[in-house]
């Protein structure tokens, strides 16, 4: 068993990677729906982009169900202050994550235009939405939130919905969505032929420069705009038990590169965002789509990474009580509770990964306008 | 201190949202294991009228789904947004099964669905009956682990808690994965949902039976749902709550609520099959009453007492004052940890700190509390009976008309033409279609309200477990989520209702009446 300070790390780790694999997989169906009513104009070609992720897209989605659960149970404080602290920012999350269940099952039971283009809609706002929410919500992050506790621990937040939306938070959420769109688009391009796909091509090479730039312009933005990040200056103990109440925090301006001064290599991480993303762009171009979509796969990997890393060891930094910012040594669960959920995580997530990869493995190829006709009555 | 009107709105919002969630499980969770009888047939026999009855249900099973999925997520997220105080105080044990739900059976139900509907050609027939097979345990360990949650929240074991961290922790995960409370719960629940689905194929099956239309298709279905569905009625009847009855406090609780038993009365103590409870008077104003047959059913002796209303408020009022020094003592300790004498109060006092939480509603320091607060608190110990008396009621008196319905049904099927000759069972069937669901609904009503004033039973005040939200943002979102899902649901029953008329013909193989096949020109 290991001890208490590992387990700590351990989770911030896989928490990163449960929030990389919901990028990755659920952002895919995410940044197909986005792309859907532009990559596609007929019923027969939004049906074809549709079914590229119609069997794919519940089980992808549980990526988001089962990190909601993670953080629930390895970090109860986090879950607890963020989710309920960003009310509106989650209610417009789950309420956008509504349509796409329906909209896939629903939209072509029904043969009429106004249907089914409603439902096309419906599947772009559940694509759409989300990521530039989490986008904004991560803008947020790096600025700090305003929320402090009581004694007993109870959270108040005292920020807006409105308030989140601010240049830098925004800033954030382009880049969040025009990588999910680079996801979904070189995940597209593998699945689909012909005109559907030169568009996608098009559009997918579009999302990788506003990533890249956005990237690019929102860690200049950090390092030159005058954002100040947080530092805890008080001795940390990371083995004891999780109190938010016993540190001393401040705000510098270098606060968020510190960790990239102690540790040089973490520079790969955003590295790989830039050079993933243009990779991405350059491979879907070449029509090389399956290592398009693990280069953009991998700059997923560098984007969230290079947050998390500038970030470490704080989770949620509080702007107006500092102090009580949530960090990894002191929100998360017990002992037990922390070493119980890795034992689960390591059992069960290879048999996900492997009964995810033979589903793929099963639906392989590309859809065509052809499998549609011939599944009219099975397909969505 | 928090106000009542943001409990209030708190709770209404997620009931609401829990059991319009629940319209959806049940459904799902029964008609899982029917489509893997019917594939299973069709894999032994090789006839294909089997494979369409899979595909055909699987469509309508599809159609329900999608909104179990879409609410499902609202629940998952819902401890964090409006209950922030109870995710904090126990996310240590509470978020552990349903991170694990999530890794072990949500992902393996949600992967496998997909094949289900899309792989039929891509399969063999084995390996699509293994996939319908691996859905149907994903969606029942979802259940279980669901269950193994909620069953905590009736019966909080494996865990204490900690000033330190003012929260409760996991010391027992084995307790908390075998609380009876939780057994018993799933198999009870799982089985109504097998009811469910067992009802639905019932009905559908009876009214194309009574139209005289895919009388073969129909038939088959019907035989599968009756048999399935009396094993499963039995088991919700049988298994079912009873063995919960005897564990937990909260049982107890529910169980003097649920009987309207005010006095504790000399073991085996007498049933009122019927009674008209008064919350004043604290007792009955008439009443139908059995001598002996509670005693036997709920505790399986001659000789156990079954605790009335007025005896476990009685001991709740003693649990209260010594719940206030634990309160008084907690909050000297949050000064200052290391003061000794308020720590040895709190160890002595700790198991009834949640009853002294319970003052915090009335006043913010519990020393203040005055004779009035704590009649008030004791009295609202026990939630109020009369709804709880006839909620369960309705849910027996269904299970039992249903337990009827699916004996003649079963019996029916027994002759090669029993059903189509009776129509009078078939139209019985029909119009018995909406009794699983209102058993169902009025089951969680029961165990949901029933466990009030508590989140956690005697662990964590309801009004204490709520988000620091404002009342504008409540109404907000109370309006959307009632907005939104009026919608889904609209267009949900629009759906079922247009595919289950047109029947098997929706599935265009060109083998039955209303067949959607479109013949290019």
């Amino acid at each position: 068993m290991f001890d208490y300070e590992t387990l700590k790390i351990v989770w911030w780790l896989l928490v990163g990677v449960l929030l990389v694999g919901f990028a990755i997989m659920d952002g895919h169906d995410m940044g197909v729906g986005t792309l859907l009513p532009f990559v596609a104009r007929s019923d027969i070609e939004r049906r074809v982009v549709i079914n590229t992720v119609g069997p794919h897209w519940d089980g992808n989605q549980v990526w988001f169900i089962t990190g909601g659960g993670a953080i629930f149970a390895a970090w109860p404080l986090v879950y607890a202050t963020a989710f309920s602290g960003f009310y509106w920012a989650m209610l417009a999350v789950l309420w956008a994550l509504f349509f796409r269940p329906v909209g896939f099952d629903y939209r072509s039971k029904i043969d009429n235009p106004t249907w089914r283009n409603t439902w096309d809609w419906g599947l772009f706002i559940g694509g759409f939405v989300p990521p530039v929410i989490f986008g904004v919500a991560f803008g947020n992050l790096l600025q700090g939130v305003p929320f402090h506790f009581d004694d007993n621990l109870v959270s108040y937040y005292t920020g807006s919905f409105w308030a989140l939306l601010n240049p830098f938070g925004l800033l954030a959420g382009v880049v969040s969505s025009a990588m999910i769109t680079l996801q979904g688009g070189t995940y597209l391009a593998h699945r689909t032929e012909g005109t559907i796909q030169a568009r996608t091509v098009r559009a997918t090479v579009g999302a990788a420069v506003v990533m890249v730039a956005g990237f690019v312009a929102a860690g200049l933005w950090l390092k030159w705009g005058g954002m100040e990040g947080f530092q805890i200056t008080s001795v940390v103990n990371p083995a004891a038990l999780p109190d938010p109440l016993t540190k001393i925090v401040v705000r510098s301006a270098d606060a968020w590169w510190l960790n990239y001064q102690r540790a040089p290599a973490l520079w790969l991480l955003p590295l790989l965002g830039v050079a993933g993303a243009l990779a991405a762009a350059a491979l879907v171009v070449a029509r090389r789509t399956l290592c398009a979509f693990v280069a953009s796969s991998l700059a997923v990997v560098g984007v969230i990474g290079t947050a998390g890393a500038a970030m470490f060891p704080f989770v949620m930094p509080s702007s107006s009580m500092p102090n009580a910012s949530l960090t990894v040594w002191d929100s998360v669960s017990s002992h037990i509770t922390l070493g119980l959920m890795l034992g689960a995580t390591v059992i069960f997530m290879p048999l996900i990964i492997f009964y995810t990869s033979w589903a793929y493995r099963v639906m392989r190829g590309k859809v065509t306008e052809a499998y549609i006709r011939e599944n009219d009555h099975a397909a969505y | 201190m928090v106000s009542e009107q943001l409990v209030d709105l708190s709770r209404l919002q997620f009931a609401a949202t829990a059991m319009y969630h629940f319209l959806f499980v049940p459904l799902t969770l029964g008609m899982v294991w029917l489509l893997v009888i019917m594939e299973s047939v069709y894999v032994m026999t090789g006839n294909v009228i089997w494979k369409d009855m899979t595909r055909f249900w699987g469509k309508l099973f599809g159609i329900n789904f999608a909104l179990g999925v879409t609410t499902g997520i609202t629940l998952e997220f819902q401890f964090g947004t409006n209950w922030a105080y109870y995710s904090h105080y126990v996310g240590d044990i509470f978020g552990a099964p349903l991170a694990i739900e999530g890794l072990m059976a949500f992902f393996l139900e949600s992967t496998m669905i997909g094949l289900f509907f899309f792989g039929w050609d891509r399969l063999s027939k084995p390996q699509h009956l293994l996939v319908t097979m691996l859905m149907a345990v994903g969606t029942n360990l979802s259940a279980l682990w669901i269950l193994i949650a909620n069953g905590w929240m009736q019966n909080p074991v494996g865990a204490e808690f900690s000033y330190h961290t003012m929260r409760m922790e996991m010391v027992d995960f084995w307790a908390v994965l075998f609380n009876p409370d939780a057994q018993a719960k799933f198999v009870h629940t799982v089985s109504a949902g097998y009811v469910t689905g067992a009802m639905f194929v019932l009905s559908v099956s009876s009214w194309y039976l009574l139209k005289g239309r895919n009388t073969e298709f129909a038939k088959r279905s019907f035989r599968v749902a009756s048999a399935f569905g009396l094993a499963s009625v039995l088991s919700v009847i049988v298994l079912g709550d009873e063995s919960g009855y005897v564990v937990g406090e909260a049982q107890q609780t529910k169980m003097a609520a649920i009987e309207a038993m005010w006095e504790t009365e000399p073991a085996p103590a007498g049933f009122n099959v019927i009674a008209w409870p008064n919350e004043e008077k604290q007792a009955n104003d008439w009443s139908v009453h059995i001598p002996w047959v509670m005693g036997i059913i709920g505790t399986r002796s001659l000789d156990k007492e079954i605790p009335g209303i007025k005896e476990i408020k009685a001991k709740n009022r003693e649990r209260i004052f010594s719940g206030m020094q634990a309160v008084v003592a907690l909050e000297a300790l949050r000064k200052n940890r290391q003061d000794a004498a308020a720590l040895e109060v709190f160890e002595r006092h700790k198991a009834d700190l949640g009853f002294g939480l319970l003052l915090k509603k009335y006043v913010t320091d519990v020393r203040q509390a005055t004779p009035a607060m704590i009649q008030t608190a004791v009295d609202s110990t026990v939630p109020r009976v009369a709804p709880m008396f006839w909620a369960f009621r309705l849910m027996v008196g269904l299970g039992f008309a249903m337990l009827v319905l699916f004996g003649l049904a079963f019996w029916s099927t027994l002759k090669t033409n029993g059903m189509t000759q009776r129509p009078w069972l078939l139209k019985w069937a029909l119009w018995m279609l909406p009794a699983p669901w209102i058993a169902c609904e009025v089951g969680w009503f029961v165990a949901e309200y029933g466990r009030q004033p508590w989140t956690i039973y005697g662990v964590l005040p309801t009004h204490l477990s709520v988000s620091t939200l404002s009342v504008e943002s409540l109404y907000g979102s109370l309006a959307g989520f009632i907005g939104f899902y009026t919608v889904l649901l609209v267009v949900e029953m629009y759906l079922m209702v247009k595919f289950a008329r047109q029947g098997p013909g929706s599935l265009g193989t060109g083998r039955y009446d209303n067949d959607a096949h479109h013949h290019p020109a």
